[in-house]
């Protein structure tokens, strides 16, 4: 099994798919000959030429806009928006349009466009570099979103994205593009939308995380389990929709839980996570539910690491939830 | 050295755009009956009962909505010729994305009028399944896509169909539409763009009726026309008569043409009044004057088309009053059944949310269901 990262992880899954179903395109700023910023679509162009890989003018609503429009037609569109701080101008296209179109059309148009973007911060790309949106479209009813934090499952829930019938946000976390390595089965491979991963299993905390976090949170397991404590750590893999079994299965076991999120508290995923868990392990938990997030701020430039959660951060969390005595 | 022909084809398309008096118009204000159309006697008369099928039903909707019985309503009165001149340029295979007063075209292109009512219900055979306010429906049959409310966005949807069919290879040529009022919305210009980079073949159909609820078009742009701005994206500016039903089609066809020689986009400016209020939610003597309308009256698109059949000798009084009265019974008696038809099931309301519900849609659709039928409010 080669060795990958999760830049080439995605690249391979997309080739896969390309070369399997000629309806797939993809469509976004400098993807082309340029092979994107991350280089994430490198050598597709040459693969499959200018029809199927396409650079676009510098518009995010008229990217994904054109996307609903091919969907509507018959292809399977994968744009990429450059970094997710750059979504917001194709706010109204996702959350209004493409999130939409099955439902408002009684069924008659589905529109299974997947989007790929790079998220979050660690990379000192400052606040229109790092942001980490995800909860802005777990709110929105009619999309999935994904956010894998390894390369194995970047390859196998791409696959199932654009194989899906649903609009898809397939987020990419950018600080472990090429950090997070790991042994790619060659070939095609699904992993399945809606199935979170126990990383870590432990039976006196569950810890929750995604994405770039959950390397923070495995590294805070380490030193917690040097500490003599047993945590329990799960990938979410998919966020929406969140494997609720797997949460329940794990808080009903453990009694005490912390969630981790790159994105501000305030109405962050965390905050809907730890309802879901409360409303169904009430009598199960052993203390109040961690949050350990992102600040209510801009994303900082300077402090970056000051703002996001950090290992020690989500470790003095899971010893204080641990040592909780009612 | 400069290059003096390039020079001057930018110089004639300069001299184009600052005539913005140039109105393309083909029955003349005369209406005449040797107006030129390759549209034969059979196509003329069937589109002027279409006409007047949408004028009907339009007139009738909104008295329904005075009476309370449909919620809102959102018409073409005045705008037919605009309408259903361009979507008559059409083919089956080609795709429609509608702004939301183009539901005539869904009817024209075979939406049956009792499944256009079961919309403005809200009932549960509604094509969209009671899921939206009236006038937003959506026809896969036709390739008639989904209405919504806010501004522009079909236009940017129909470049990325075009642009797919283009891309597939197929014969097929995407129109849509839009107000004055949306061609100021940023997915106006990004529609735009994009089509001419990209060559789509699509049709940008604009009706500038003039108002956009209570705003003038003078506060949408300081641009001497709405066509001009065409220019500027690298593609052909048509203005229009938008009244007059020949002078519609044969533009649209005209680009229908060019877009399916792989010429690319055509935007087209039909010009055409907004005689009543945006829709049934407002009231337009609070912000314009009774004066302005009255001319546009007399250019009614319905009205002139009647003349010109008229005086050609293919259409008189006694077709006009069948049609009327045929058409009166049959919206009746096609709403009557509608209106008894019985709504959307609460479950209907989980579903197609996405492809199959998810653990919290099958939640939530078991406690509503509890609950069963809320009471009126």
């Amino acid at each position: 099994m080669p060795t990958m990262n999760i830049i080439q992880a995605v690249n391979d899954a997309l080739r896969i798919e390309m070369k399997r179903d000629p309806r797939v395109v993809i469509l976004g700023e400098d993807v082309g000959k340029f092979g994107g910023v991350f280089r994430a679509t490198a050598g597709l162009f040459e693969e499959f030429g200018d029809k199927r890989v396409i650079d676009t003018p510098l518009a995010e609503g008229g990217i994904i806009g054109a996307a609903i429009g091919m969907a509507l037609y018959g292809l399977r569109p994968v744009p990429e928006i450059q970094f997710s701080d750059f979504i917001f101008p194709a706010f109204d296209q996702i959350v209004n349009e493409l999130a939409k179109y099955r439902y408002r059309s009684g069924g008659q148009y589905p529109a299974p466009v997947v989007i790929r973007t790079p998220v979050g911060g660690g990379i000192k790309g400052g606040h229109y570099h790092s942001q980490s949106p995800e909860s802005l479209f777990i709110h929105t009813a009619g999309l999935v979103v994904v956010c894998p934090s390894n390369p194995i499952d970047a390859k196998g829930l791409l696959l199932s994205a654009i194989r899906g019938e649903d609009p898809v946000l397939f987020m990419e976390p950018k600080r472990v593009y090429r950090a997070a390595k790991g042994d790619v089965p060659e070939g095609d491979y699904t992993i399945p939308i809606g199935k979170a991963k126990i990383v870590r299993e432990g039976d006196q905390v569950t810890v929750i995380a995604w994405g770039a976090m959950l390397h923070e949170a495995m590294e805070a397991c380490e030193q917690a389990a040097a500490q003599g404590l047993r945590p329990e750590l799960i990938d979410l893999r998919t966020l929406w929709p969140v494997d609720i079994d797997a949460l329940v299965t794990s808080v009903k076991k453990t009694g005490r839980c912390v969630i981790v999120h790159e994105a501000p508290r305030t109405c962050g995923f965390g905050g809907e996570l730890s309802s879901l868990i409360q409303e169904r392990c009430f009598v199960h938990l052993e203390a109040p539910i961690r949050r350990v997030t992102g600040w209510d701020t801009p994303f900082p430039y300077t402090l970056e690491n000051e703002y996001l959660p950090r290992a020690p951060r989500i470790l003095k969390a899971m010893q204080e939830t641990t040592a909780y005595e009612a | 050295m400069p290059d003096t022909h390039a020079q001057s084809k930018a110089a004639a398309r300069r001299q184009k755009s600052a005539e913005p008096d140039d109105l393309i118009s083909v029955l003349g204000p005369d209406n005449r009956k040797d107006a030129p159309t390759d549209l034969s006697p059979d196509e003329l008369t069937k589109i002027y009962a279409m006409m007047v099928e949408n004028r009907l039903v339009d007139e009738r909707m909104i008295t329904l909505q005075r009476q309370g019985r449909i919620g809102f309503y959102i018409g073409s009165v005045g705008e037919e010729a605009a309408i259903l001149g361009a979507a008559l340029a059409l083919r089956p295979q080609d795709w429609f994305f509608p702004c939301y007063r183009e539901n005539g075209v869904a009817l024209m292109r075979g939406l049956s009028l009792r499944n256009y009512f079961d919309n403005m219900v809200g009932n549960g055979e509604d094509p969209v399944k009671g899921r939206q306010m009236p006038n937003h429906i959506a026809w896969r049959p036709a390739n008639y896509a989904s209405v919504s409310s806010p501004i522009g966005t079909q236009y940017t949807q129909a470049m990325g169909a075009a642009w797919a069919a283009k891309l597939k290879g197929d014969d097929v040529v995407a129109m849509s539409f839009i107000g004055e009022g949306g061609t100021s919305s940023n997915e106006f210009h990004v529609a735009m763009n994009f089509a001419a980079v990209m060559k789509a073949p699509v049709v940008f159909m604009c009706r500038n009726n003039q108002w956009a609820i209570s705003t003038p078009l003078s506060r949408q742009t300081a641009s001497e026309t709405f066509a001009v701005k065409a220019m500027a994206y690298g593609m052909p500016g048509i203005r229009v008569d938008g009244n007059d039903l020949l002078a519609v089609h044969r533009v649209a066809k005209e680009a229908c043409l060019r877009a399916r020689n792989g010429e690319g986009p055509t935007f087209i400016e039909a010009v055409t009044y907004r005689v009543l209020g945006h829709s049934t939610s407002d009231d337009p003597k609070v912000y314009r004057p009774d004066e302005e309308v009255e001319p546009w009256r007399k250019k009614d698109p319905i009205e002139r088309m009647r003349i010109y059949l008229d005086a050609r000798g293919l259409w008189d009084a006694k077709q006009e009053k069948k049609l009327r009265e045929d058409l009166d019974v049959r919206i009746r008696e096609t709403f009557a059944a509608a209106e008894a038809a019985q709504g959307p099931t609460i479950e209907s309301m989980f579903e197609e949310v996405y492809a199959r519900p998810f653990w919290n849609l099958d939640e939530q659709r078991a406690e509503a269901e509890s609950f069963g039928t809320a009471p009126k409010h």
